[in-house]
């Protein structure tokens, strides 16, 4: 049975460790964005050994790229991306401490090991519901990459932004499971 | 002969831009609150319903339902007994496209260089155009944003003539199989069969256009529709790919004659937020 928590970030480590596959989360607090672009230059930084633009530890990255905002508002729509794109950054995010990710779509095998490794989560966001998200985004400011414009991190505070835990930390996937349970398939 | 000045054509584009995105199509909202009587997971209930939800405050707030506002795609049917003056035609939309994207704050996603620069061009700019030539003096625009994340799990295959209507079957299930929960299910399903590589590719997108609930005019692929919508329920994909019964809000299928050595065929998968907007000059 899938229980309904509020969380608050940063993500305390028994925290993330008690949330399973299929919990309905309201997060709070401060997350950041970053996709394609910004996790190519988050990596190279990390080859060469140089600081990030901002301390991952138990952080979480919003995988978006936001539409532009209207005057009065923090920020466009902001719906999920898909996060396999993402699956080749993630495990050296999690390893320096990266507690969270949020984003559509399912994870490769090597990032859900990670998650169990370093004791960290994955968030499904409902792609399309960018306009819904987007009422949960109470400020947004831009942490580094200006340049990349949708693509920019930023950091954003939210309230109760409604996502599903589809990874946990002891490896169970809720993409492989819900699947399972429906499928009239032999 | 009609003349239709590009002035025109830029403000209707302008504004077909930015409507398709804030207004979900009434077909498409219908199947979506239909499935929520169909599907049977918790959480595949919670997600239909934030999809609704979300329709409503784009609606009434004039925001994109989706970020992701996609490449900006028209097809248009040009009247033979129309002439395009004041200017060029290809200019004119993408001037709409621009004008659009700026005034509706739509976000700009298209790269100058698809290898080797990536650069943003900042205004969504160039449009992909498809033009066709027809009787008439009218100018039909349609313009069909379309999202990254559902354009992706797209493809061609070039089958064999033997592979028959049970290997175009298998193909197509399959491969929306494969691609899970990445083009946001609940999903609609655009098949192209025939004509050739590019043709179907072309088919399989065109098919998108049509009304959500309508089915091929030819009851033998009206059959292979519904037979694919319900092979593809039955994966048990769900909503957002985490389990339940609604994967395919429906399955379109459109044909063309082709080669007698050919059997190609297209899916085009198409999200939820499924956008088009059509305007008559």
């Amino acid at each position: 049975m899938s229980r309904k928590v509020r969380l608050n970030t940063p993500l305390k480590e028994e925290k993330v460790t008690s949330l399973r596959a299929g919990d309905e989360v309201l997060l709070n607090g401060t997350i950041y964005t970053g996709r394609d672009a910004a996790h190519q230059r988050l990596l190279d930084l990390l080859e060469k050994g140089k600081e990030l633009p901002f301390d991952v530890k138990g952080q979480i990255i919003y995988y978006v790229g936001p539409s532009p905002a209207k005057p009065g508002t923090p920020i466009g729509s902001c719906g999920p991306t898909t996060s396999y794109r993402m699956d080749s950054y993630a495990p050296a995010l999690m390893k320096i401490g990266l507690k969270g990710m949020i984003g559509k779509g399912p994870r490769g095998k090597e990032v859900v090991e990670a998650m169990k490794r370093y004791k960290a989560v994955y968030f499904a966001a409902v792609g399309g519901a960018a306009a819904l998200i987007a009422r949960s985004v109470k400020s947004s400011r831009i942490v580094a990459y200006e340049n990349l414009g949708t693509e920019a991190i930023r950091e954003l505070e939210v309230e109760d932004f409604p996502v599903i835990v589809a990874n946990d930390v002891l490896g169970n996937d809720l993409y492989e499971e819900g699947i399972r349970k429906y499928s009239r398939r032999k | 002969m009609k003349q239709i000045h590009v002035d025109s054509i830029i403000e209707v584009v302008r504004n077909i831009c930015q409507e398709a995105n804030f207004y979900l199509g009434d077909d498409v909202q219908r199947a979506l609150e239909e499935s929520l009587k169909i599907e049977e997971s918790p959480t595949g209930k919670t997600i239909i319903e934030q999809i609704l939800e979300n329709a409503e405050i784009a609606r009434k707030h004039r925001v994109p339902m989706c970020q992701d506002t996609g490449a900006a795609v028209f097809f248009v049917e040009l009247g033979q007994e129309a002439q395009v003056v004041g200017g060029d035609f290809t200019e004119a939309i993408n001037e709409g496209v621009r004008q659009g994207y700026r005034e509706g704050y739509l976000r700009k996603s298209m790269v100058n260089d698809p290898l080797m620069d990536r650069k943003n061009t900042q205004d969504n700019t160039p449009a992909i155009i498809h033009t066709r030539v027809v009787p008439g003096d009218k100018l039909k625009i349609t313009f069909a944003p379309k999202g990254g994340g559902s354009e992706n799990m797209s493809v061609v295959r070039m089958m064999k003539p033997a592979d028959g209507v049970e290997g175009v079957r298998d193909f197509v299930v399959d491969w929306v199989k494969r691609s899970g929960g990445n083009p946001c299910p609940p999903i609609i399903v655009g098949v192209g069969i025939g004509g050739t590589f590019e043709k179907c590719a072309e088919l399989a997108k065109i098919s998108l256009l049509r009304e959500l609930g309508r089915l091929n005019a030819d009851p033998r692929f009206a059959s292979l529709e519904k037979q694919l919508k319900e092979e593809i329920n039955d994966l048990g994909i769900g909503p957002m790919g985490l389990g339940g019964r609604v994967t395919a809000l429906a399955v379109h299928i459109e044909t063309h004659p082709c080669h007698i050595a050919s059997l190609p065929v297209a899916v085009n998968i198409q999200c939820h937020a499924a956008r088009h907007k059509s305007v008559t000059l």
